[in-house]
């Protein structure tokens, strides 16, 4: 569903990603760690077309990612720091537009059934300025489901999520993999989403360090790798 | 369809925002106040004055007020990373350019509605009598502004200095429709029928379609930064 190939992005003369590879099948989910200043958001940047790579070359779906961005945008589910939501409109209005904008049908049942599904159909006709970190977060997904995305793009989406909400997003995340979708999460924490990655990428200095299966890494030995190889890409010149 | 579907969620979802936020309805009424006692007290009591700084002074008042207006009409994209989204939405992002347009463009006919009904009560000037002719210039002249401004105030929102380039970049743009406007509107003030400004109308026109012209087929380029 996913393949980067030698994936390099720099501002100017600042390198931040250098030679990222990595493939990921349908219904698998990376889970990307790492430091601030990684890496993580401009790969995900990448991922979700929003920036064009310096060089090296991007498939999603089988479409040049690079090349033809306006094809593979349809496929791609991307939920950000922001979530896209506008404040002043409420849950139902924000699904509705986002659904508009997309060519999609935006008819009053998908968008209560895509809000039943995240649990918000209790406060649909309120405004998201009232809604916490959490809630927003839910309606971002709330909009990747009535995209039917094939390809999930989660930037720290555990960040201001209590141990409910972690919970939700890993039960969204797990029901996404098991309808086929292919999901990349970026976080610094280890708290969340763990749990539901098939596989898991340590980022430092731009450098993918480690792809492994998520299954061959117990906790402790995922930490121990997480630090060595972290404060190595950065003693490195 | 989907085009029209797009353009018009665009503009309903501007509207509904300013009407629940009131953000920019009640700074532009409350400038629009000042902008008149600042005049009265430029111009004094002189009738003749006034009569001869009027059509001016009226254009000063909606390009002031249009600036405010349109400087602040992506800033609702700003939160929350909306721009982002707008980006990933497929499809032609001329829509959206056309959905925001028109939502200034009615921002815009508000406040002028306002600012021409408290110029005929601040200053007793009969603004009635010539309505009709009047109302086809600023038509012409909001969409004149509001094309441009639309299409630099996507430009300029991502940038820091942003309030500073906003009127830099507009103002010597709309070197053609403020000529245009204050003419024919200096015109019509003097009791003169519509058919005598019928060139002034037609540079109008011509600069609301080059402008909306520019503003579609670039408007994607900006988005996509």
């Amino acid at each position: 569903m996913i393949a980067a190939q030698d994936l390099r992005k720099t501002y100017g003369p600042t390198l931040v990603l250098d030679g990222v590879s990595f493939t990921l099948a349908p219904g698998q989910c990376l889970a990307l760690l790492g430091p601030n200043g990684a890496g993580k958001t401009t790969l995900l940047r990448l991922l979700a077309t929003l920036l064009r790579p310096t060089s090296g070359s991007l498939q999603v779906g089988g479409i040049d990612a690079v090349r033809e961005p306006d094809r593979v945008r349809p496929l791609l589910g991307v939920v950000a720091h922001g979530s896209y939501v506008y404040e002043d409109l409420t849950a139902r209005e924000n699904l509705r537009f986002w659904e508009t904008m997309r060519g999609g049908e935006a008819s009053p049942a998908r968008l209560a059934a895509a809000l039943a599904q995240v649990e918000l159909d209790a406060v649909a006709d309120e405004r998201v300025r009232t809604f916490s970190a959490g809630m927003k977060r839910r309606l971002g997904l709330a909009r990747v489901l009535l995209a039917q995305a094939r390809v999930l793009l989660l930037d720290e989406p555990f960040t201001g999520l209590d141990r409910r909400g972690q919970k939700w997003v890993n039960e969204f995340l797990l029901a996404f993999k098991a309808g086929g979708g292919t999901a990349v999460l970026a976080t610094h924490s280890f708290g969340g989403g763990l749990a539901v990655a098939d596989r898991i990428g340590i980022l430092g200095q731009g450098r993918l360090l480690l792809d492994r299966p998520a299954a061959d890494l117990s906790s402790e030995e995922l930490y121990r790798l997480y630090e060595s190889l972290t404060e190595a890409a950065e003693a490195a010149p | 369809m989907t085009y029209a579907r797009r353009a018009w969620i665009v503009f309903y979802k501007d509207l509904l925002v300013e009407r629940r936020s009131k953000d920019q309805t009640n700074a532009l009424l409350f400038f629009c106040l000042l902008l008149l006692f600042v005049f009265q007290f430029a111009l004094g009591p002189d009738r003749d004055r006034l009569a001869a700084a009027l059509p001016g002074l009226l254009w000063l008042g909606f390009i002031l007020a249009g600036l405010l207006a349109l400087g602040r009409s992506f800033l609702a994209e700003r939160e929350n990373d909306c721009w982002e989204g707008l980006r990933l939405t497929p499809g032609d992002k001329s829509a959206i350019y056309l959905g925001k347009l028109a939502g200034n463009c009615v921002l815009m006919s508000a406040v002028e509605v306002v600012l021409v009904v408290l110029f005929g009560v601040f200053y007793n000037v009969d603004l009635w009598t010539p309505a009709a002719p009047l109302a086809v210039v600023l038509a012409l002249g909001t969409i004149g502004l509001a094309s441009v401004g639309t299409l630099f105030a996507a430009m300029t929102t991502q940038l820091r200095a942003r309030e500073l380039l906003f009127p830099v970049l507009l103002l010597p743009v709309q070197v053609p429709v403020l000529l245009a406007t204050v003419s024919a509107t200096q015109a019509l003030l003097l009791g003169q029928p519509l058919g005598d400004v019928a060139h002034w109308l037609k540079l109008l026109a011509g600069a609301d379609a080059v402008y909306l012209t520019i503003g579609l087929l670039t408007f994607e380029f900006v988005l996509e930064g």
